[in-house]
C-alpha cells in the first residue's frame, strides 16, 4: 500500500480550457490527458512535480497547480514532511534524494544584511551620467613592484581572468544539465565578458570555440579531463566539494551517460559515472599544491587555477592552506548551493552559510597577510544584484550564479531534477525534452538577466557614492546587520544598523 | 519581405501555433486573450491557417511561404488569389470553392475553410486586427520566426 498522497493539486478552469491538449504533450510525467468518453481533459495529480511549464503554456491560463490542503495530523515536531519521508523511507529502504539547494528555513544572513547610501557629505554618483566601472580581475595580485636595473617596473602579474561583470556561471556538467543549457551558458558568458563553467562533465566538442569564456573544471572523477580540454578554457577549477553535498561525490546514473555525454565524459555508454567524494590524490595542502602545479604545468602558467570547496566549518583555515597552495583564486559554495541530485540529509544538514564563510575566510586571509595571494568568488544562493552587492563588501571578488542562471532560462525550482525529466529542457538529456531550451532564447535571457543585475550594481554603488567595484571589495562599512546577535556581527565583521 | 520562416529543429509540437491562428483570425482577437480565446475556441474544432505536422518525433508547422512565383494564384480559375505587396491574399467572396489551388501548391498551405465552400490561407495576419502573425508572436520556443531572409 502506498501512504504516500500527491503533493499538488492540478486545477483546471473548466470555463476557460479549449482542450488544446498543449498541457498533455507539454508535460514530461503524464500528468494531463484527454478522456474521449468524458470530452474533457482530466488529469493524474499524483505524478505533479509543480514545474509549472503546463501553466506557463496554457494559451487560456486555465491551468494552477496549488498545494495539496490534505493534511496529516501533524505537530511542529512530527511535520507533515517528517512523517512522509519516513513513509517513503520504510517503502523503499533507500536514501532519499533531492535536488536544487536546501530548502529549509534556515537564516538567509543576506537578508538581514542592509547597504548603505551617501546623504550630503559624500555625495552619491549618478550611473547614467558618470562612468562606472564594474570590471574586475580574478587572480593572483603581487605584492611588490619589481624594477629592473634600469629602473623600469618588470610586469610581475600571474595569469589574471577578466570580468566585465562580477558575475560567472557556476559550475553545471554536461550531463547534468543539456547541451542547449550549457550552449546558452556560454553564448551569454561570451556575450557578457565574463565565464562559465563545465563542470566535471568534460567539454563537449561544439564548445571548444567558447573557451575563452570558459572555467574546466577538474573533478575527483576527472572526467573528461585531457591536455586539450585544460588548453580549451581560460582557467581550470578543481572541485574539491560542492555546498548541496559537502564530503560526498557525485553519481551520474548510466541512464544519462549516453551518446554525446559518455564521448564528452571519456567513459563507456550506459555506466554510472562516480565521481568518488576525495580526490584520491589529494590528502593534505601539500598533495592539493601538487594538482595546482601539474595542472599549471600542463598548461605552461598561461592559466589561472581555482579551487573550488564547500563552506564548512574549518573553512576559514582550509582556505588559508588554499591560499599557500599555488592556487589563483578559492571558491566556496554555501550550504544553499544547488544540485542535480543530493542525498536529501546532506544537502538539508551539511555544510555553513556562505555569508559567514566569505566573512570569516576574508578576515582570515587579510589577518595572516595573504588576501592577495587568491581571489575569492562565492556562489550558493546569489539570489540577486544586492546579494552580489553585500557579497562584494564582505570580501568578495565576484561570485558564482547557478540555479538563478537556471531560473533566467526557465527552471521553475521543481526539485525534480534527480528524475531527468525536466520539462524546461534543462536537467535532462531526453532529446525532445532538450529540444525545448532554444539556446538562442535562453541565451538571450541569462544575458538579460546579468544586465538587469549590472545596471542595478552600478545604481547601489552610486548610491553609496562609489564608481568602480574595486572600491566596493571588502568595504564592511557599507554593510550594516538588522536582527543579527554580537556573535553574528562579529563574524560577519560589520556593525549593526543604527550603530 | 518578411515571411514566416520554420525551424523545424525546435518545434516542440505543441500546436499553440493553430490555436493562436484559429484565435487570431475571429473577431474577439486582440480584446483579453484567455477569457476571449476561450470564448471563441470553446467546444469547437479549429481551422487554423498554420498546421503543425509530425512524424516519428519531428514537428514542423506548415504556413503559406507567400511564394514569389505562386501556382495557386496561377491556378485559381475565378480571380480570388492575388499578390499584394508580396502577400498572397484570397478573395473569399470571388473563391468559388474549385480547389485547384489546394491542389496545386506544393506545400498543401492552401486549405478548405470552415464552411467548406471556400478555400482560406494564411495572410501573415495583416488582415485580422493581430497586425503581425499571432502563431510567431505565441510560439514558445521560437521554432517559427518572422524575418527578412
Ligand atoms: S509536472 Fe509540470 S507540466 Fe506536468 S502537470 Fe505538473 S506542473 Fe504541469
Ligand atoms: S493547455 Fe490549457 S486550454 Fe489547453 S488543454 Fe490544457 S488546460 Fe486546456
Ligand atoms: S507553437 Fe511553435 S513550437 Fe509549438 S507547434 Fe507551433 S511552431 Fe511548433
Ligand atoms: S498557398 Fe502555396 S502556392 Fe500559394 S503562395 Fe502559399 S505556399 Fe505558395
Ligand atoms: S500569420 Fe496569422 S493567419 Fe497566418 S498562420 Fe500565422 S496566425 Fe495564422
Amino acid at each position: 500500500m502506498d501512504y504516500q498522497y500527491p503533493e499538488f493539486e492540478v486545477v483546471r478552469n473548466a470555463d476557460r480550457c479549449i482542450g488544446c491538449r498543449a498541457c498533455e504533450r507539454q508535460c514530461a510525467n503524464e500528468v494531463h490527458y484527454y478522456d474521449a468518453d468524458l470530452g474533457k481533459m482530466m488529469c493524474d495529480e499524483s505524478k505533479c512535480v509543480n514545474c509549472q511549464r503546463c501553466v506557463t503554456l496554457c494559451p487560456t491560463r486555465a491551468l494552477k497547480i496549488v498545494k495539496s490542503d490534505n493534511t496529516f495530523r501533524e505537530n511542529a515536531n512530527w511535520t507533515m514532511e517528517n512523517i512522509k519521508e519516513i513513509y517513503k523511507q520504510a517503502e523503499t529502504g533507500g536514501v532519499l534524494l533531492s535536488s536544487m539547494g536546501n530548502p529549509k528555513p534556515l537564516p538567509v544572513y543576506w537578508d538581514k544584511i542592509l547597504i548603505n547610501a551617501s546623504q550630503v557629505t559624500n555625495p552619491p554618483i549618478d550611473p547614467l551620467r558618470e562612468p562606472m566601472e564594474t570590471r574586475t580581475f580574478l587572480g593572483q595580485k603581487p605584492t611588490e613592484v619589481k624594477r629592473d636595473e634600469n629602473g623600469k617596473i618588470v610586469n610581475n602579474l600571474s595569469s589574471q581572468l577578466k570580468l566585465e561583470v562580477p558575475i560567472m556561471f557556476s559550475a553545471m556538467s554536461f550531463g547534468s544539465i543539456s547541451k542547449n543549457a550549457h550552449e546558452s551558458l556560454a553564448r551569454a558568458a561570451a556575450e557578457l565578458g565574463t565565464y562559465y563553467n563545465t563542470g566535471e562533465g568534460g567539454l563537449h566538442k561544439d564548445f571548444y570555440k567558447y573557451g575563452p569564456n570558459t572555467i574546466v573544471q577538474v573533478a575527483s572523477g576527472r572526467f573528461g579531463v585531457h591536455k586539450e580540454y585544460l588548453e580549451a578554457g581560460a582557467a581550470i577549477e578543481i572541485k574539491m566539494g560542492q555546498g548541496a553535498k559537502p564530503g560526498i561525490g557525485g553519481h551520474l546514473p548510466g541512464t544519462k551517460t549516453v551518446g554525446e555525454v559518455s564521448r564528452t565524459r571519456m567513459i563507456p555508454e550506459g555506466s554510472d559515472a562516480i565521481s568518488p567524494a576525495p580526490h584520491h590524490d589529494i590528502y593534505s595542502i601539500e598533495d592539493l599544491r601538487q594538482l595546482v602545479f601539474s595542472l599549471k604545468e600542463a598548461t605552461e602558467y598561461k592559466k589561472p587555477v581555482i579551487v573550488k570547496i564547500a563552506a564548512v566549518h574549518n573553512v576559514a583555515a582550509i582556505a588559508s592552506g588554499i591560499a599557500r597552495s599555488g592556487a589563483d583564486i578559492i571558491a566556496i559554495d554555501g550550504f544553499r548551493g544547488g544540485t542535480g541530485a543530493a542525498p536529501t540529509r546532506i544537502r538539508d544538514n551539511v555544510g555553513i552559510p556562505i555569508e559567514l564563510a566569505l566573512a570569516s575566510v576574508d578576515e582570515r586571509l587579510r589577518q595572516e597577510g595573504i588576501r592577495g595571494n587568491v581571489s575569492i568568488v562565492v556562489g550558493g544562493s546569489i539570489r540577486n544584484s544586492a546579494d552580489v552587492v553585500k557579497a562584494i563588501a564582505l570580501g568578495a571578488d565576484a561570485v558564482y550564479i547557478g540555479s538563478a542562471a537556471c531560473i533566467a532560462m526557465g527552471c521553475h525550482q521543481c526539485r525534480a531534477c534527480h528524475a531527468a525529466k525536466c520539462n524546461w529542457g534543462i536537467a535532462t538529456q531526453r532529446p525532445d525534452l532538450v529540444k525545448r531550451l532554444n539556446p538562442d532564447v535562453g541565451y538571450k535571457r541569462l544575458v538579460n538577466l546579468v544586465e538587469a543585475w549590472n545596471h542595478e550594481i552600478k545604481e547601489m554603488m552610486g548610491g553609496m557614492g562609489i564608481n568602480s567595484i574595486e572600491s566596493l571589495k571588502g568595504n564592511r562599512l557599507m554593510l550594516r546587520g538588522v536582527g543579527l546577535n554580537e556573535k553574528e556581527l562579529e563574524i560577519l565583521g560589520i556593525k549593526h544598523a543604527g550603530e | 519581405m518578411k515571411r514566416i520562416f520554420v525551424n523545424e529543429e525546435w518545434c516542440l509540437g505543441c500546436h499553440l501555433c493553430e490555436y493562436n491562428c484559429a484565435f487570431a483570425n475571429t473577431v474577439s482577437a486582440g480584446k483579453s486573450k484567455a477569457n476571449e480565446m476561450a470564448k471563441a475556441l470553446k467546444g469547437k474544432k479549429i481551422f487554423p491557417k498554420i498546421q503543425v505536422e509530425e512524424n516519428d518525433g519531428i514537428y514542423f508547422a506548415v504556413s503559406c511561404r507567400h511564394c514569389t512565383d505562386p501556382l495557386c494564384v496561377k491556378g485559381c480559375i475565378a480571380g480570388a488569389l492575388s499578390v499584394k505587396d508580396g502577400v498572397i491574399e484570397i478573395d473569399q467572396d470571388k473563391c468559388v470553392g474549385c480547389y485547384t489551388c489546394v491542389l496545386s501548391c506544393p506545400y498543401g498551405a492552401i486549405m478548405p475553410a470552415e464552411d467548406g465552400h471556400v478555400a482560406q490561407k494564411c495572410e501573415l495576419c495583416t488582415r485580422n486586427s493581430c497586425g503581425s502573425p499571432a502563431c510567431v508572436a505565441g510560439c514558445p520556443n521560437n521554432a517559427i520566426v518572422f524575418e527578412e531572409r
